[in-house]
């Protein structure tokens, strides 16, 4: 694989089962064990209940774009060959947020409320990031 | 004091402390400074302003610059500058810690654990990288920003105005009024670093960073510094400079750009209505405002949060020069972060004491009869804010 110049994620004890969800391209979040609810990113305490117990839960990958951002500056040599690219926020079904990026689409085509599906990037041999593809309404 | 079960216990900080003194360094670029160099520079400058000495400073107020993080930076500040604090810490609210560190000075002071602080922020992001064997400050949630490129400040304040533009219409246009009105007001300052004037058909022609975001839609990079003391006013009266005494402040802090409910409401709202509900006044009240503008959006949002228009309105409201001098309400008469410079919105209060204290400005920049003036400090990505209302009349 060729060198891979972006930023990659550096997964920690909070984080590690997420990263390892993606990279299984079966992306699961935490869900607190009290009320129920999904949390991200991960953390160890619920914000909304206090639970310290949460079960990891495979996402069902459908969610619609919060904001659209279409970045047209190059941060550095890894993104020369991306601008303009596409930064989304997704809000999943699930209820939570993500920054992502909308891929196979042209940046400006992205609008908010699309309704998006989940795709695994596989970035590097130990990385895989989620992105999202725009779906049929 | 009075305190009741269930209730805040309250204590009556209304114009019982006042800025005394003020220091700005020059903005732009200082390649041959330190930043501990600029800050100290900017205590010299606060405290000769004051008319006070090292020795007459118990209190001080500092924050982490990106920079050149240390264990503590207000001690080594005080040491540097030969201050022997009886309170001292660094504070940590990105942008808003310049208004947060006057709230604290009053805190500091209400309860005697000192009687006049200095505060002072400084920073060098045009030159300065890193200076040798410092690290760097993070904002901490990276991991799930950088991969994705969301790389900086615009991308994350762009969510904001992406969604202000879907959820109420508001234009580029509109936006590019708040650029217009900051550099119009930055032409008539002899330290603003961007003084030539610019028009909405330039900042709409200037090169797109992160869309929505045109170039004149952000703010500089600056290095800089400013400084200010904070004293009791029983105390501030026999000081040589007229007190512009604190009449209000709060604070609000959000869940941040991924769980706040809203993006087109932050930490504003609760923050101005502490500040208005102490003062005792009103937006009508207000004569002008020093906005924290690291981005034209940001500024309308908070238009919006401070109750000078509705929620959503502020599109149209910053139009046709409404917030520039002469027009209703004033904002960012040096020209701000966008045009002024950016020290993190230090100079946004260093700016509103000198429109009230009156004499201290070039006089096509005075705000006619400004008594009460309103300050924003907003950072660490959408998450803090901090409202201060400042008052030539101890009220």
């Amino acid at each position: 694989m060729e060198k891979y110049l972006k930023p990659l994620p550096s997964a920690d004890n909070d984080s590690q089962t997420f990263w390892q969800s993606c990279k299984d391209h079966s992306m699961a979040l935490q869900r607190c064990a009290g009320c129920k609810r999904f949390r991200y990113p991960p953390r160890s305490l619920c914000p909304y209940c206090h639970s310290t117990e949460a079960k990891w839960t495979p996402v069902s990958g459908k969610g619609q774009v919060y904001v659209t951002l279409e970045m047209c500056r190059s941060y550095g040599p890894a993104w020369e060959a991306d601008v303009p690219y596409n930064i989304s926020m997704i809000e999943l079904a699930e209820g939570v947020r993500m920054w992502s990026n909308v891929i196979d689409c042209p940046p400006q085509e992205v609008g908010i409320g699309d309704p998006v599906g989940l795709v695994y990037d596989d970035v590097t041999d130990a990385v895989t990031l989620p992105k999202f593809r725009r779906e049929a309404t | 004091m009075e305190e009741s079960k269930g209730a805040k216990i309250m204590v009556d900080a209304k114009a019982k402390c006042a800025i005394v003194g003020i220091g700005e360094t020059a903005v732009g670029k200082l390649p041959d400074m330190t930043t501990l160099a600029i800050q100290l520079d900017a205590v010299r400058l606060a405290l000769r302003d004051a008319g006070l000495g090292p020795a007459d400073v118990d209190g001080l107020l500092a924050i982490q610059p990106n920079n050149d993080p240390r264990r503590s930076y207000a001690l080594s500040v005080a040491q540097a500058a030969g201050i022997r604090p009886s309170y001292a810490t660094d504070l940590a609210l990105g942008g808003a810690t310049p208004v947060a560190m006057v709230i604290h000075a009053v805190m500091a002071i209400l309860t005697g654990l000192c009687t006049t602080v200095v505060c002072v922020l400084g920073h060098k992001q045009a030159t300065g990288g890193q200076e040798p064997r410092r690290g760097r400050l993070r904002d901490g949630l990276e991991d799930f920003e950088e991969p994705f490129g969301v790389l900086g400040a615009p991308t994350i304040h762009g969510a904001v105005a992406a969604r202000h533009m879907h959820e109420f219409g508001t234009t580029n246009t509109q936006m590019a009024a708040v650029a217009v009105a900051m550099r119009r007001h930055a032409s008539l300052n002899d330290s603003a670093t961007m003084r030539m004037p610019i028009t909405i058909a330039d900042v709409l022609a200037s090169r797109w960073i992160v869309k929505p975001f045109h170039l004149l839609d952000c703010c500089l990079v600056s290095d800089g510094g400013g400084a200010i003391v904070v004293t009791s006013s029983a105390r501030a009266r026999d000081l040589p400079r007229p007190p512009v005494y604190i009449s209000g402040f709060g604070e609000g802090h959000t869940l941040g750009p991924l769980e706040s409910p809203m993006l087109t409401t932050l930490g504003g709202r609760q923050a101005s209505q502490s500040a208005y509900e102490m003062a005792g006044v009103g937006p009508k009240d207000i004569d002008f405002a020093e906005l924290y503008d690291c981005f034209t959006a940001i500024a309308i949002v908070t238009l919006e949060d401070y109750g000078f228009c509705a929620k959503g309105e502020g599109g149209p409201w910053v139009e046709n020069g409404r917030i520039e001098i002469g027009g209703e309400l004033p904002v960012n008469t040096h020209g701000g972060l966008l045009s002024h410079g950016h020290v993190e919105g230090m100079l946004h209060i260093t700016e509103a004491v000198k429109q009230l204290r009156g004499n201290s400005v070039e006089p096509a920049r005075q705000v006619a009869n400004a008594n009460r003036g309103i300050v924003s400090g907003h950072g660490a990505n959408l998450s803090a804010h901090a409202t201060l209302i400042l008052s030539r009349q101890a009220q």
